[in-house]
């Protein structure tokens, strides 16, 4: 048994997956439009500046990838959507709402799921239970079986290891586990921070075409990651990050067909 | 059959013992802090439960003084360990990570608990207070006369654990406190709201304390405020033993502290029951160094 990579078989699989929040109610913003504004967002950790203004935006319904070399600040920006690192100066906006005072537990609540960097699955917990936090705040029972049978729909192997403890997976199996996790809160939005790091190539493949499935049932994604060639294939729009600046944004696929990236990230 | 009894005495003190070391266990599993005021939280319950016992009647109604004033005092003991988390503990953790995150919090839980002890003193002074005796005479199980505090402690005892089994295993409460022992940012990132968990972790973890601090001086009385050195040692080195964050370790420690303890009672070397305890943690702790059923799981990255 293996995930889709056929794209119609990821169309056809986004669109079985049930996403509606149980009680939330649906944000007021139209596809296609901003979901997510970020504005001369800046971070330092003690003096150094880690990210010098970034402005970035995620429309509703797109696949968004934010790439660049390590210590660009691509973790840091996540991060400081996500509500893990203290932001210095700037604006985050999400369908409306001030991101930047809120705390990490608050942020689901309001439609955000961060798959972090490193997965961060409960190892000591069985991956079922690992997938039942991710509904913590909800703790809709129907909506819990549904996304349960839409993330093994997703990733087969997982519906496999249900009764094992989230340690015994693999570092790929945790991948899978900490983005089906993630799904169980039913986001609005869903940010990845490398969801490729330390991964055998060709689970990258069915992660990624799971990303695209997720994304074709409607939920808006930000990905972060360092495998540019991978993650432009799966988005619509990507920006570039150097040294805690945008150095380049635009549509995926020039982005990937531009001299400039393709020397500095795709070794071309 | 000295042997079987030293054993049945042996499981119900390491029964209490375990209902103790549970709080240190609980606790460590969500801080990662050795709350040392947990033993006075037992001491203090015990005076909580004398006077609630006494206050419901006493010998003159055991059955609802000894339940009634247990489930008061289990009560009272949850608000007291929910209170010294707020005021203690709760102010140093949102300091930022320094080297001293870890210190700090440490010498705090050491201090409240020579405050509580000291407090303990001025309110009911140093003398010994007895028990009324609720749970007189013995059961006849065969061959064998077990008293009747024996009994109900050991049955008390099954039945909690197997309830916090339940609780720590099938409840969004338990789930949540397994997940922020092992990550407390991604159980952040699912919505819990730790601080609401770590409270309710010491509400448990002190009552429990409660239950086995009322059931052990039902069993063998008088009352002091140096109660809780005396037998929360015993019960710190249950949890290390059973490895610190498990709670079957909890119970496991407990256990085996206890039944030890009494089965050295029979030999000539009955002064220090406290000395094989010690000397059985520096041998598995050599071994195992994580405890009997702790984990040392590197975390894959």
């Amino acid at each position: 048994m293996s995930a889709p990579v056929e794209a119609k078989d990821v169309a056809a699989l986004g669109a079985t997956m049930r996403t509606k929040h149980p009680t939330r109610p649906d944000p007021s913003v139209a596809m296609g439009e901003p979901l997510l504004q970020v504005r001369d967002l800046r971070v330092a950790y003690g003096g150094i500046k880690a990210l010098k203004g970034i402005d970035l935006e995620v429309r509703r319904g797109e696949v968004v990838a934010l790439i660049g070399a390590n210590g660009a600040g691509k973790t840091t920006t996540l991060k400081s959507i996500a509500r893990l690192l203290p932001v210095a100066s700037g604006t985050i906006t999400f369908a409306g709402k001030n991101l930047a005072t809120m705390t990490p537990e608050a942020l689901v609540g309001a439609g955000v799921s961060l798959a972090p960097e490193g997965r961060a699955i409960f190892p000591n917990l069985t991956v079922l239970e690992n997938l039942e936090l991710g509904a913590y705040l909800h703790r809709d029972a129907t909506a819990m079986r549904e996304t349960i049978e839409d993330v093994t729909r997703l990733f087969p192997r997982l519906g496999e290891r249900m009764k094992q403890e989230g340690g015994t997976l693999s570092g790929g199996e945790q991948q899978m586990l900490a983005i089906g996790r993630a799904l169980m809160a039913r986001p609005t939005m869903l940010l990845l921070d490398e969801p490729s790091l330390g991964i055998a190539p060709k689970l990258v493949q069915q992660i990624f075409a799971a990303i695209r499935a997720i994304a074709a049932a409607g939920v808006t994604i930000l990905v972060v990651e360092q495998n540019t060639k991978v993650a432009l294939s799966a988005s619509h729009r990507g920006y570039v990050l150097r040294t805690g600046e945008i150095a380049l944004s635009g549509n995926a696929k020039e982005l990937l067909q531009n001299p400039e990236i393709q020397k500095a990230y795709l070794g071309g | 059959m000295r042997v079987l009894d030293a054993l049945i005495t042996g499981l119900a003190q390491g029964a209490m013992i375990a209902l103790i070391a549970l709080g240190y266990t609980m606790v460590y599993g969500v801080l990662k802090l050795i709350n040392f005021a947990h033993s006075e939280i037992f001491m203090m319950s015990a005076f909580i439960g004398l006077f609630l016992i006494t206050m419901l009647g006493g010998t003159e109604h055991p059955l609802l003084a000894g339940v009634g004033g247990t489930l008061m005092a289990m009560v009272a003991a949850a608000l007291i360990g929910m209170l010294v988390e707020r005021i203690a503990y709760r102010p140093l953790r949102n300091r930022g990570k320094s080297s001293l995150v870890r210190v700090t919090p440490l010498v705090t839980a050491l201090g409240m608990s020579v405050l509580l002890q000291n407090l303990a003193q001025l309110m009911f002074t140093a003398r010994n207070r007895s028990y009324p005796q609720l749970l007189t005479g013995s059961l006849s199980l065969g061959p064998l006369s077990v008293g009747t505090s024996r009994v109900v402690i050991l049955l008390t005892a099954v039945v909690v654990m197997v309830v916090l089994e339940l609780i720590v295993k099938r409840t969004w409460f338990g789930k949540a406190m397994r997940a922020l022992s092992a990550n407390e940012e991604a159980a952040r990132l699912m919505g819990i709201n730790t601080s609401r968990v770590i409270s309710a972790t010491f509400a448990l973890g002190s009552s429990l304390a409660a239950l086995g601090s009322v059931l052990f001086c039902l069993d063998q009385s008088p009352v002091h405020p140096s109660l809780g050195l005396v037998v929360g040692t015993r019960a710190f080195v249950a949890a290390v033993l059973g490895g610190i964050g498990s709670i079957t370790g909890a119970m496991l420690g407990g256990l085996l502290i206890g039944v030890l303890g009494e089965l050295l009672k029979l030999t000539s070397f009955s002064g220090g029951t406290d000395i094989p305890a010690f000397l059985v943690l520096i041998v598995v702790l050599l071994v195992r160094p994580a405890g009997l059923l702790g984990s040392a799981r590197a975390e894959k990255v």
